[in-house]
């Protein structure tokens, strides 16, 4: 099987991407003999009838039941093959082999949350080389869509229902995930990779990544920071993407779209976490999500303003 | 009693003539006025769209900007230009004319649609500017739309208004089609462009008030926080997309029946042949109509909805795919023996063929479950369906207006120019639109306002984008060519004769140059079909041998 990118496929790194390139492949050679037989007849057709004269006066010409049968049949058999080979490969898509590893995916407003069985946590997706990952995604807020091009999988993410995608990966590399489905200003940045690793490292990684007990309200406020996506909007360098930027912020001055301003002091940082449309920051846009009041405990909240303290 | 000085276009003089008139070729023209500005609207903004893409990063808008423009370029293109074009223009103008009737069954209301429709597109252009923009693209898919600004009921409220304009204009072409018809004109001897528009308007009696009402439970959602769609308030996160679509599958038709329609005139016309598959041609325009109803799950493989239903709507769609395939074999075997001449018209008749065949078979690409999955919400999407919103529908109108220019104006255009912008937009699409296939497959995903991520794993999506605008620059250079000539036309071209292109129908053969106000001084007694060239000898005219 070739796994290389084509003109028309990216690279095939899941066991189901033969199936499908197959498929598409035999989609495009058909289409292609179809369109040139067709437009090859229209082309022939209009040079070799033109019109020499205004006088031209052609005979009409009777229908001939055996060329109208043959055009209505051979589509009928090539659409019943086309639908019959996707309907099969849409059920191996669709059905995550049993013994799957399963992990939970969070998407909200422009970042990628996944959950793993043994506590762990991540923004990047980390996964076992060939064996069957099932992904359990719902989303915080609007739709999104777990696109991995690489995979040949995608499904959309919806607040309120789980949905399912499942795939097994061939090859260790880093492949891209993209979210499909428009979601506002930031949707062409809600990117994020998955890895495909051997067990063994991707085990490794797992321990690496539970979540401590021991450690500081900063520290954790950093997990957090991470895990509830709030670098989708606010950076931790100065640079100014779609909310204020963390550094220096806690002790500086905010001024306010009212025109009135307060010095950011822990009390600040509290309410516009917990209830960010009370005061809008001048020269940014009402776009802070407002559930955090009820999806952060108070002491997630109490690490989060530590962790921006330090900032 | 010379035909010039009962002219439509003489009828009546001064501004009230025309804002008042309930002639139905009059208000074909005042559709014709509105629609191009709408045309040129939409069109500068898919330009802007395009420029901002024509390099990663941010090159003249912002990610907001940006997606509020290829917002309103799809509200605009689709609700104010492909839906109502064909039949409010050339519906408007032809069928009651082609039919043998002085006019639409009722010209009051018909008149009134064109206020309605006007009202529903100022509201959408006038709140953009007043009230505020909407970044919820044209489909405004909830829970997105629930939480975005109230400007978004401003607009749904302009789409559901600019709606009634289309159940009016649909409910006028069914009753006028079934009672108006000359004496001897059966229905096996109606052109195939009234069987098409008559079928269009079946969908839009049934489908538009779909969309109504989908529009006022948002409406309802929002002002009273019932929970509909939104899961924050315990609606379904789905429910909005499979009403949405019950509408726009359907209206896919409205838009593609007509342009189908003009494309068999075209076809029989310039090959001066009898359209292959007349009555397969006309009967599956309306069974169309109403299978289309059918189908609108293939839009969600991926939402969410169950397996089954799927797969259901996958096979459908193919059912209702075969006919529009066998159509195209009939057009090209339309030309087989017939004495084809390829004036401007002609050459986009058969740009519809090349576009639309691309369309379909892409079609069929993305109707099939499995591929779909990988093709879904990507540009390979938005290549299909500009082929066939675009190379399709907006050809095919084009195609039509070129036609029917010198029965409208009583003028000719400038045939070479005609070509030359011919082959420029051929060209432009296919260069913006082809190249957009492989960006989609590669797997560029939709409303990207930066694919600088993209391009991390696919490097050559730069190159991809920089052809495509270049391609969209061509094309509106052709567009803008079209404008140029026609006005040129209005003002300086050559006297047209009543029928230049020897064409078999009455709008050809029973009006003078232009029709008169009551288009016939008697009522046509019709004795043959609409493309019965070969019986017909007297009726080509003898203009076209000076052509
Ligand atoms: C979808 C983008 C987005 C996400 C995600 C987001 N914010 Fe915000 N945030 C904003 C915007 C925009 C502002 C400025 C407007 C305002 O004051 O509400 C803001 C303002 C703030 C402020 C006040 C900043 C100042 O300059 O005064 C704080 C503190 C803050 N956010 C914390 C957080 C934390 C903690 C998280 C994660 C739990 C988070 N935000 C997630 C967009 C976001
Ligand atoms: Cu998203």
């Amino acid at each position: 099987m070739n796994n290389q990118e084509t003109l028309w496929l990216p690279e095939a790194a899941s066991t189901v991407a033969g199936s499908v390139d197959a498929l598409f492949y035999f989609i495009l050679w058909v289409s292609t003999v179809l369109f040139v037989g067709v437009i090859g007849a229209m082309i022939l057709f209009a040079w070799r009838y033109r019109r020499k004269s205004p006088q031209d006066r052609p005979v009409p010409v009777r229908e001939n039941k055996l060329v109208e049968a043959s055009w209505i049949i051979i589509p009928c058999i090539l659409v019943a093959i086309v639908f019959v080979w996707g309907f099969r490969v849409f059920l191996e898509l669709g059905v995550a082999p049993p013994n799957s590893y399963e992990i939970n995916v969070r998407a909200r407003t422009w970042s990628w949350l996944f959950e793993y069985p043994n506590g762990a946590a991540s923004t990047e997706l980390h996964v076992p080389v060939n064996r069957p990952v099932k992904l359990k995604m719902s989303s915080e807020d609007v739709t999104h869509s777990f696109f991995v091009p690489a995979f040949r999988v995608k499904q959309d993410v919806l607040q309120g229902r789980y949905t399912y995608a499942w795939f097994e990966a061939t090859r260790q590399d880093t492949f891209q995930v993209f979210c499909a489905e428009y979601c506002g200003s930031a949707h062409s940045l809600m990117v994020t990779s998955v890895v495909v690793q051997s067990q063994d490292a991707f085990e490794a990684w797992l321990a690496d990544n539970v979540l401590d007990e021991s450690l500081t309200p900063a520290e954790r406020g950093e997990r957090l920071y991470t895990q509830q996506g709030c670098f989708a909007c606010h950076s931790l360098d100065g640079t100014e993407t779609t909310g204020p930027s963390f550094q220096g912020l806690a002790g500086s001055v905010r001024t306010f779209t009212d025109g009135t301003s307060t010095e950011a002091d822990a009390n600040y940082l509290r309410t516009s976490i917990v209830n960010p449309a009370e005061k809008i920051v001048a020269g940014f846009e009402p776009l802070m999500p407002g559930q955090y009041a009820t999806t952060l405990s108070a002491e997630e909240v109490d690490a989060l303003v530590a962790f921006i303290e330090e900032q | 009693m010379s035909a010039a000085s009962h002219s439509y276009l003489q009828a009546g003089r001064g501004i009230g003539s025309w804002l008042l008139t309930t002639d139905h070729k009059r208000i074909g023209i005042l559709y014709a006025v509105a629609i191009a500005t709408f045309f040129l609207l939409g069109g500068i903004l898919a330009m802007l769209v395009r420029t901002e893409l024509a390099a990663p990063g941010e090159t003249i808008i912002g990610p907001d900007q940006y997606n509020q423009i290829f917002t309103l370029h799809g509200v605009v293109m689709v609700f104010l230009v492909i839906i109502p074009a064909i039949p409010g223009i050339l519906g408007n103008f032809v069928l009651p004319i082609q039919i043998g009737a002085k006019d639409v069954a009722f010209p009051r209301l018909n008149l009134a649609s064109w206020y309605i429709f006007m009202a529903g597109a100022l509201m959408a252009v006038c709140g953009w500017i007043l009230v505020g923009r909407v970044d919820t693209g044209w489909t405004f898919y909830t829970p997105y739309s629930s939480g975005a600004s109230n400007a978004v009921l401003w607009l749904t409220s302009a789409v559901f208004v600019a709606g009634f304009a289309s159940i009016f204009t649909g409910l006028n072409f069914i009753v006028t089609v079934h009672k108006m018809r000359a004496p001897g004109m059966t229905w096996s001897r109606l052109p195939l462009f009234v069987w098409a528009v008559y079928a269009t308007a079946i969908v839009q009696v049934l489908a538009t008030p779909v969309i109504g009402i989908t529009m006022v439970l948002l409406f309802l959602e929002k002002l009273l926080q019932i929970g509909i769609f939104d899961p924050a308030l315990g609606g379904d996160p789905v429910l909005f997309q499979h009403f949405f679509w019950f509408y726009s599958h359907p209206a896919v038709y409205i838009m593609i029946l007509p342009a189908m329609g003009i494309i068999s005139d075209l076809m029989g016309t310039f090959s001066r042949q009898q359209v292959s598959g007349y009555t397969f041609i006309a009967l599956s325009s309306v069974a169309i109509a109403f299978l289309g109803f059918l189908v609108w799950g293939h839009h969600m493989f991926v939402a969410g909805q169950s397996a089954l239903s799927s797969i259901i709507f996958s096979m459908l769609t193919f059912l209702i795919g075969i006919p529009t395939g066998i159509k195209v074999f009939n057009w090209v075997a339309t030309m087989y023996r017939g004495s084809v001449w390829l004036r401007t018209p002609m050459l986009y008749a058969l740009m519809f063929l090349f576009l639309f065949t691309i369309g379909g078979l892409t079609g069929i690409m993305v109707g099939v479950l499995a591929v779909d999955v990988h093709l879904h919400d990507t540009y390979f999407v938005v290549a299909h369906f500009h082929y066939v919103m675009m190379g399709g529908a907006l050809i095919g109108l084009i195609g039509g207006m070129h036609y029917w220019w010198p029965k409208i104006t009583g003028r000719l255009y400038n045939e070479t120019a005609g070509r030359i912008a011919a082959i420029l937009v051929f060209v432009g699409f296919n260069l913006t639109f082809f190249t957009q296939f492989i960006l989609g497959s590669q797997g560029m995903p939709r409303r990207y306002h930066d694919y600088a991520s993209f391009m991390a794993s696919y490097p050559e999506a730069a190159m991809l984008n920089m052809a495509s605008t270049a391609g969209s620059y061509i094309l509106a250079v052709g567009l803008v060519m079209i404008l140029v000539y026609c006005l040129h036309s209005l003002l300086r071209g050559r006297k047209a004769p009543p029928n230049p292109w020897g064409a078999c129908t009455l709008e050809w053969t029973h009006t003078g140059p232009v029709p008169d106000a009551h288009n016939f001084h008697e009522t046509p007694l019709v004795t043959r079909g609409p493309y019965d060239f070969h019986i017909a000898d007297d009726v080509f005219g003898t203009a076209d041998k000076d052509l």
